[in-house]
């Protein structure tokens, strides 16, 4: 197994055009446990470790162009008034170790349906930004994950960043699991306003073959609310809205039994979460709270 | 030491001398030797163990529960650059191929046929550990599947396939069906009159998982072959006598050409009471004449080592209006999975100690392991006791409820005391403080009611998301918890029991070194965390009164110190130093009487006391220092410590003298279930245990935190799960869930000391009482949140919302 090190993201590429069997790798937090347990044996190893650019972040108009090996930590401290549902979704990753190693641009690579960074992507809007000698295109999140543990990279591609969204309201990420931390989504739930476009974005992760957007509960919700004109009065969402809301949700749900939940205990815990973090955005956009990130904690 | 100590090997433990400013003896928190050495990551654990040229071993494991081997092909897998052997059955050097704790019935490669999923098959050493492993995926095994056991029904069938054909073991006789390892009854009283009797009767059927010891140092270990043809085998273990004693035959050598020494033992639990990785690097590193490391990674630690039995209890309980029980019966069936290990003492402890720290004058008990495909258990913390105490203290609760009492007073009304029979017929003849243990932990203040709101607010407003169910997941600000209360208190036995011969040896030194009187300690008790050489060292300065005490690493070169298990340590190897160091007080007075017993008329006193580096009378005139006594005398003894003798239990009533000792704790768990999603936040988990005597306070408390959380587990998290065809589907720590600190509550302790007369300085075993009552503590404490029955563990958030 060759081990690559590029310096420059030009080398990068050029090596992952020239050996597209070679698995890139930043934090080593997903790769390495596969390499180590045999699970996994890349012809080579691409390590990004050398390339600073892709450590940095930075404001882009509406968006924030987010490096692919920024680790969940900064995004937590750094992002958590830019990026509220992503860093409330980072701070569920792992142990503090963890998320000093490992990145959004790893977890999008790895396209697990159960990563944590999904659900607050789609929630939010944001652009996968790929990379190759050819040149570089934007892949919207949606058309991202292409199946279990796949994605839409070609195989010269890399992940260059993720060009998230700016909060213009309120979000909120809530995620089970049968531990109280470190522990894999049973299943998640992103959930974002939008006020500026009078829409809410809302996506499960872990509860489908890949992440993904509940539709059906966003175009019921975004027509309940504006029919009531509650973007304008700033109206408590009526009961009846939310339960809608939530079992349109878990209908979206296309969940397995497997040994961390039942298929039946996803979809149910989707449709609570579902209603809790709509509650939770709605009451804070009430309270003229412009975003609901975390806190930074240990 | 090193002198004997094969050239080469590095990383090898080392003694661990510890001095005292202050008198360090028996009763002070002493600080443990090994403690900083361990947190700064300087601490020598078995998977460091390093010698030069050594190669490294690999298991091939069955991936079937239950197959024929019709064949094996290890040519391939020999031909790889770098392999130096490849061993099969075909290999094993002795008549002797089979290794067990009791019954020996477990192959050690396996033969003609896998009885569960992970079991050894093949062993490759080579140069490299990525060699080793891909050299093992080259070895060709066809097999053909056969039918799986997985159950009792399954088990015991008419055609139900045996697993171990031919038994000659002394259960055997006694047991209805080939698939049962052994089957204990115990019966007392008269349970039909008893019945007829009662105002309620209420039964119940409980369920635990197979929970996992989860240490966290991986089975390793390094063999280096000796010029005499034996090995020197350097492993993390918990009983190096037990150890050789099955090693040895495999190997084809006598015992005393198996030398072992223990290295740094990652925690056990009883997880290492079992072989995993010794005959294996033994039987390469006598092939190729070249030292032989082997290191399970977590994968193969979850197949390399026997869990807890999983249970199925079935109950019946029966009491008057005034709340006092008249009668229990109950059947226990614990899988045993594919071999013995050991199933049978399990069997007896599940039996003896089933109705719980109860006075019940009429019971009819059976308790059976049984044989399956499922993984091999054996020890865990607890052996037994622990299923029971979960279905026993349910029963309590619902029995409670029936009659409209409160559960801590029908417990207390019930509770066993002092002069209490058993049903196994043995009088309780030390303190059994069992009511007042309740009554201490319901008096504990109680955390404050929505302790998650806090100005100190993490993920939402003035909310604390670390002290709600789902914590930084962030699933509630407090909607849909409700807080429960619950209660339940065990009792556990202490040492070996039921006739087995249970001594420890310890081998004591008294010399000058740099002009000061210091101490040696050598025995073959494993450390495994529980702090037993910190204990040893206040022993020694207890009863030698010297500041220094040297202790040297465990090893075969003297008498065995038993298995540190049963929470025996302290009491059985703790008692051998003990009285080794009175033996050596001896022998210093009389050396002190002649050289000055003519010049004072002190040393004629019968009560002279070692203290502070000196002799003293007991009104405290300092007679000489030590160092004058000795000069350079070494004095030393080795002695054999037994704790009082235990009998079987009557194979058809139970009856018997079968426990050293009882230990007993009780818990009070306050919890925060989110209703909604199922989730549980232990808010507190408060323990009042006696410990008889205390010797290190500050390590006691540890023990007992350690194990309220291993209980804690195991109510809401801990689970090995098996497929319908025996497989692990869960072999990880992704998978298999172990308490975080932010699982883990405020635990408040309150130790009583009431002295057992039988015991050394009046002390208890602590390690495993704490770990019974903390499960069924939790449940109940859920059950009083949601009102559901919930009668498995691990509680699921299936079962909290009916999905």
């Amino acid at each position: 197994m060759d081990f690559l090190r590029p310096t420059t993201w030009e080398e990068a590429l050029a090596a992952k055009a020239q050996l597209p069997g070679a698995v890139p790798i930043a934090g080593g937090t997903d790769v390495m446990v596969e390499i180590n347990f045999a699970q996994r044996r890349p012809e080579a190893l691409l390590d990004l470790g050398r390339i600073a650019e892709l450590t940095t972040w930075e404001r882009d108009g509406e968006t924030v162009r987010l490096g692919a090996a920024v680790p969940y930590t900064r995004v937590m401290s750094e992002l958590r008034r830019e990026l509220p549902g992503l860093a409330l979704a980072a701070h569920t990753v792992g142990s503090p170790q963890i998320r000093n190693r490992g990145t959004v641009g790893g977890n999008l690579g790895a396209a697990s349906p159960a990563g944590d960074c999904h659900p607050a992507l789609l929630a939010a809007g944001a652009e996968v930004e790929a990379a190759s000698v050819r040149g570089t295109r934007r892949i919207p999140v949606e058309e991202f994950y292409t199946g279990v543990k796949r994605n839409a990279l070609a195989p010269d591609e890399l992940i260059r960043a993720v060009r998230v969204r700016t909060a213009t309201g309120p979000q909120q990420f809530s995620k089970v699991g049968t531990r109280n931390a470190m522990v894999i989504a049973v299943c998640a739930f992103g959930l974002a306003l939008h006020p500026d476009t009078r829409t809410v974005r809302a996506a499960i992760g872990s509860a489908a073959p890949t992440p993904l957007r509940v539709g059906a509960a966003e175009e019921f919700l975004d027509s309940a609310l504006a029919e009531a004109g509650l973007w304008e009065s700033r109206a408590v969402v009526p009961p009846s809205v939310a339960r809608r809301f939530a079992e349109l949700a878990a209908a979206a749900c296309s969940p397995i039994d497997d040994v961390r939940g039942t298929a039946a205990y996803r979809r149910h815990a989707v449709s609570v979460m579902a209603r809790r973090t709509l509650l939770w955005t709605w009451e804070s956009y009430r309270g003229g709270d412009r975003t609901e990130g975390g806190t930074p904690c240990a | 030491m090193d002198t004997t100590r094969p050239a080469g090997v590095t990383r090898t433990p080392t003694d661990l001398t510890q001095a005292s400013r202050s008198p360090g003896g028996v009763g002070e928190s002493t600080s443990r030797p090994d403690g900083i050495l361990k947190v700064t990551g300087e601490f020598a654990y078995s998977s460091d163990l390093w010698h030069e040229s050594m190669l490294w071993g690999h298991t091939l494991r069955s991936p079937h529960s239950h197959a024929e081997i019709l064949s094996i092909d290890v040519s391939t897998a020999l031909a790889e650059p770098g392999v130096l052997a490849v061993l099969t059955h075909e290999d094993l050097p002795a008549r002797v191929r089979n290794y067990g704790l009791e019954i020996q019935d477990t192959p050690a490669l396996a033969t003609g046929r896998v009885r569960h999923h992970g079991e050894p098959v093949a062993l490759v050493a080579a140069d490299h550990p990525e060699t080793a492993r891909r050299a093992a995926a080259l070895i060709r095994v066809e097999y053909r599947e056969l039918p799986v056991v997985h159950d009792e029904s399954s088990a015991i069938a008419d055609d139900a396939p045996v697993l171990h054909p031919g038994r000659a073991d002394h259960y055997a006789p006694h047991v209805a069906h080939p698939n049962i390892v052994h089957r204990q009854p115990i019966v007392r009283g008269d349970v039909t009159a008893a019945r007829a009797r009662a105002d309620v009767i209420v039964t119940g059927e409980y369920e635990v998982g197979m929970q996992d010891q989860a240490f966290l140092g991986p089975e390793s270990g390094l063999a280096v072959p000796a010029e005499d043809g034996g090995v020197d085998l350097y492993v993390a273990t918990q009983w190096l006598h037990s150890d050789r004693r099955q090693i040895a035959p495999v190997l084809g050598l006598p015992e005393e050409k198996v030398r072992m020494t223990l290295s740094g033992v990652g925690g056990a639990f009883g997880g290492r009471e079992d072989l995993s990785m010794q005959i294996h690097a033994c039987l390469l590193a006598l092939r190729t004449r070249r030292p032989v490391k082997m290191v399970y990674n977590r994968h193969e630690s979850f197949f390399g080592h026997v869990h807890r039995h999983p249970a199925t209890l079935r109950y019946e309980h029966g009491a008057t209006a005034d709340g006092r029980l008249t009668h229990l019966s109950c059947r226990i069936v614990l899988d045993g999975g594919a071999y013995a290990s050991a199933s049978p003492a399990v069997v007896g402890n599940a039996a003896s100690l089933s109705v719980g720290p109860y006075v019940v004058d009429a019971v009819d008990i059976e308790a059976v392991a049984l044989y399956t495909n499922n993984p091999p258990c054996g020890a865990m913390r607890g052996f037994g006791a622990v299923q029971a105490c979960f279905a026993y203290e349910a029963q309590m609760d619902k029995v409670a409820a029936e009659l409209g009492m409160d559960p801590v007073e029908f417990r207390q009304r019930n509770a066993m005391s002092q002069g209490a029979v058993m049903p196994t017929g043995q009088v309780v003849d030390a303190p059994a403080p069992v009511a007042e243990l309740l009554r201490r932990v319901r008096d504990m203040p109680m955390p404050p009611p929505r302790q998650w709101e806090s100005a100190d607010s993490v993920g939402a407003a003035g909310v604390d998301i670390r002290a709600l169910p789902g914590g930084l997941s962030n699933t509630s600000h407090g909607e849909g918890v409700v807080r429960g209360v619950g209660y339940a208190v065990g009792i556990k036995n202490v040492g070996f029991s039921e006739g087995f011969d249970d001594y420890s040896t310890a081998r004591v030194r008294m010399e000058v070194v740099g002009g000061e009187a210091v101490a040696t300690v050598h025995t073959a008790m494993a450390e495994v965390g529980q702090g037993g050489v910190t204990v040893h060292a206040q022993i020694a300065r207890t009863e030698l009164g010297v500041a220094r005490v040297t202790i040297l690493p465990a090893d075969t070169r003297v008498g065995s110190a038993g298995s540190t298990s049963a929470s025996r340590q302290t009491y059985v190897t703790g008692g051998a130093v003990r009285r080794a160091c009175e033996a050596v007080r001896e022998q210093l007075l009389a050396l002190g009487r002649g050289r000055f017993g003519a010049s004072h008329p002190g040393w004629a006193d019968p009560g002279l006391v070692l203290e502070g580096g000196k002799v003293t009378t007991p009104a405290g005139e300092v007679l000489a220092p030590l160092a004058d006594v000795l000069e350079d005398e070494s004095l030393e003894v080795e002695l054999e410590f037994r704790p009082r003798p235990t009998e079987p239990f009557d194979v058809r009533t139970g009856q018997g003298f079968g426990h050293v000792q009882y230990s007993f704790a009780a818990h009070r768990a306050v919890v925060e279930v989110d209703t909604e999603l199922g989730l549980v936040k232990v808010v507190e988990l408060a323990c009042a245990q006696d410990v008889g005597k205390a010797i290190n306070p500050q390590s006691v408390v540890g023990q007992i935190q350690g194990g309220t959380v291993q209980g804690l587990g195991l109510a809401v998290m801990e689970e090995i799960v098996v497929d319908p065809v025996s497989k692990v589907r869960n072999p990880s720590f992704t998978d298999y869930l172990i308490p975080t600190i932010l699982d883990t509550p405020a635990i408040p302790v309150d130790v009583l000391e009431l002295a057992d007369p039988h015991a050394p300085y009046g002390l208890r075993g602590a390690g495993e009482a704490p770990t019974l009552s903390s499960t069924p503590a939790v449940v109940a404490a859920i059950r009083a949140a949601t009102g559901l029955a919930l009668r498995r563990v691990p509680v699921r958030p299936e079962h909290l919302t009916g999905t």
